[in-house]
């Protein structure tokens, strides 16, 4: 997909700042922020493509970025910008023999990524299948809720984003608000995003979710160790999704993504794909791999298995 | 693609580079990888032994106690312990040692720390200890590219009782038709 990737590496050139004086035109003032908002309003209307900021733009906007927030949740925030790691391609593995369906990782996520509590956000679905049945979606029970798990006779699938090498949500984008990192994780830069949510259709896991509200987060209950293209507070009509906690991995150490750590089982493997000693290339290697909807082509990065 | 933009020499020297440069930095921590003898000793940190609040050191009690080697059930003291693990095949002085009762002890005879209990366990269970080695059967904390932290096997699982036990899930979703927009 050579198509892909140049579009990954050169952004959409026609600046959205001409597109959108251009609407302004047309339906007057309506569109525009009110004659007395105040200044970090204005910027942030005219703030730029994420990949077309410069140094100097960039240092700027975060740290309008982690005042606003700073304001909003009384506490100190940090707005990473830190790029991919060079030789690091990243993949997940998650072991469909010890899932429990347990939905940890679900609440860890939200607790890591700053979703909206109410209405709820979350990233990470757990469906509940037939053991008879095998990997049929169609029988995917997702809202089960028994006293205790896993119950007898089902396994578990946790579905997320699953950071696909052909991503089909960066093919449809007419914005190019979302794109493929080059280490392989997609993001979205919620400051360009208009919330027409062609990405959410193109999707074939259903990983990407729309704040149609403001979205609720407590001060409290709010994480303020941030990247901009990832858990930073977003705003009322943008899409979100899953992107392996790039605050967190994108470090030398970084942290295994939130979702690993809670795991109780440890059903959740994580590492680089271009390291030959990584956990991950060992399962692959050695287990018995299958990625979901394969037929599709996008090429997953995510990768179910049996440890047994 | 990638392939094409990065000749296979250059990553894989950039790789020898960053393995380098990890060793470096955490010389005793590094993972034991592939091709290392079976019995060498995974160096990660792993916490200490669940035990019982109070039991250990168990030669507090036991030293006071002329071992009795026969296999019997235990009626005087233990008695919660209920072996669930291959019953009838051993007993308590099978794994535990009957001289240094702080120790574990391999069929081979040879005695081990409660800290290096998957030596233990990988007796029987070769293909999990294989996996466990390698970051994939139990669970990694820590950092993905750096230092880690472990799980012994009896953190998950009752060494006497080992079948993982279910637990309440934490809530299900809202369904969309009940979230107000
Ligand atoms: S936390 Fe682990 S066991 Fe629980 S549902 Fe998630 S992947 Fe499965
Ligand atoms: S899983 Fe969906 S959101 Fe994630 S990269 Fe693939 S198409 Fe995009």
């Amino acid at each position: 997909m050579p198509n892909g990737e140049d579009r990954a590496d050169r952004p959409f050139r026609m600046s959205r700042r001409k597109m959108m004086k251009g609407v302004a035109a047309v339906l007057g003032a309506m569109a525009l922020p009110g004659k007395d908002a105040p200044a970090s309003v204005w910027e942030s209307f005219f703030q730029k493509n994420f990949r077309e900021l410069s140094g100097g733009d960039k240092a700027r906007v975060i740290a309008r970025l982690e005042k606003e927030y700073g304001d909003k949740y009384g506490k100190p925030v940090k707005v990473g910008t830190a790029p991919p790691l060079e030789g690091v391609l990243y993949g997940y593995g998650l072991d469909l023999s010890r899932c429990i369906g347990c939905r940890r990782c679900v609440y860890g996520c939200v607790a890591e990524n700053n979703q909206s509590r109410n209405p709820q956000i979350h990233w990470i679905r757990v469906l509940q299948l037939n053991k008879e049945r095998g990997v049929d979606l169609e029988e995917a029970e997702e809202y089960y809720n028994p006293s205790k798990v896993p119950e007898k006779g089902h396994f578990y699938m946790p579905v997320q984003c699953q950071q696909c090498e052909s991503p089909p949500c960066v093919k449809v984008c007419p914005v190019q608000a979302t794109w493929k990192e080059r280490d392989g994780i997609t993001v979205v830069d919620y400051n360009w995003c208009i919330g027409c949510r062609y990405c959410m259709a193109a999707c074939p896991y259903g990983a990407r979710h729309f704040n149609w509200k403001k979205p609720g987060l407590p001060a409290a209950e709010m994480n303020p160790a941030t990247h901009y293209l990832g858990n930073r507070p977003r705003p009322v009509g943008v899409v979100e999704k899953c992107t392996f906690c790039i605050q967190r991995v994108r470090n030398v150490p970084g942290r295994y993504p939130a979702c690993v750590e809670v795991c109780p089982v440890g059903a959740r493997k994580f590492g680089n794909l271009l390291d030959p000693d990584s956990e991950i290339r060992y399962v692959i290697e050695n287990k018995r791999v299958f990625i979901l909807k394969e037929d599709l082509n996008t090429r997953p990065k995510f990768y179910y298995f049996y440890a047994t | 693609m990638r392939g094409n933009r990065f000749p296979a020499a250059v990553v894989a020297a950039a790789l020898c580079l960053a393995a380098g440069f990890a060793s470096a930095a955490s010389p005793e921590k590094t993972p034991a990888g592939k091709g290392t003898a079976a019995a060498a000793v995974p160096q990660f940190a792993v916490p200490k032994p669940p035990f019982t609040p109070g039991i250990f050191p168990c030669s507090d009690c036991h030293k006071d106690i002329k071992p009795n080697p026969n296999r019997r059930e235990l009626t005087d003291e233990h008695t919660s312990i209920v072996l669930n693990h291959a019953q009838g095949q051993r007993w308590c002085l099978d794994c535990h040692d009957v001289t240094n009762r702080d120790k574990l002890r391999l069929v081979n005879g040879q005695r081990i720390g409660f800290d290096e209990s998957y030596l233990l366990c990988g007796q029987c269970h070769g293909d999990k200890y294989r996996d466990w080695k390698v970051g994939v059967h139990g669970k990694r904390t820590g950092m993905w590219n750096g230092e880690k932290q472990y799980l012994l096997c009896v953190h998950c699982h009752n060494p006497h009782d080992p079948g993982y036990k279910p637990i309440p899930p934490m809530p299900p979703p809202v369904r969309p038709e009940d979230i107000r927009k």
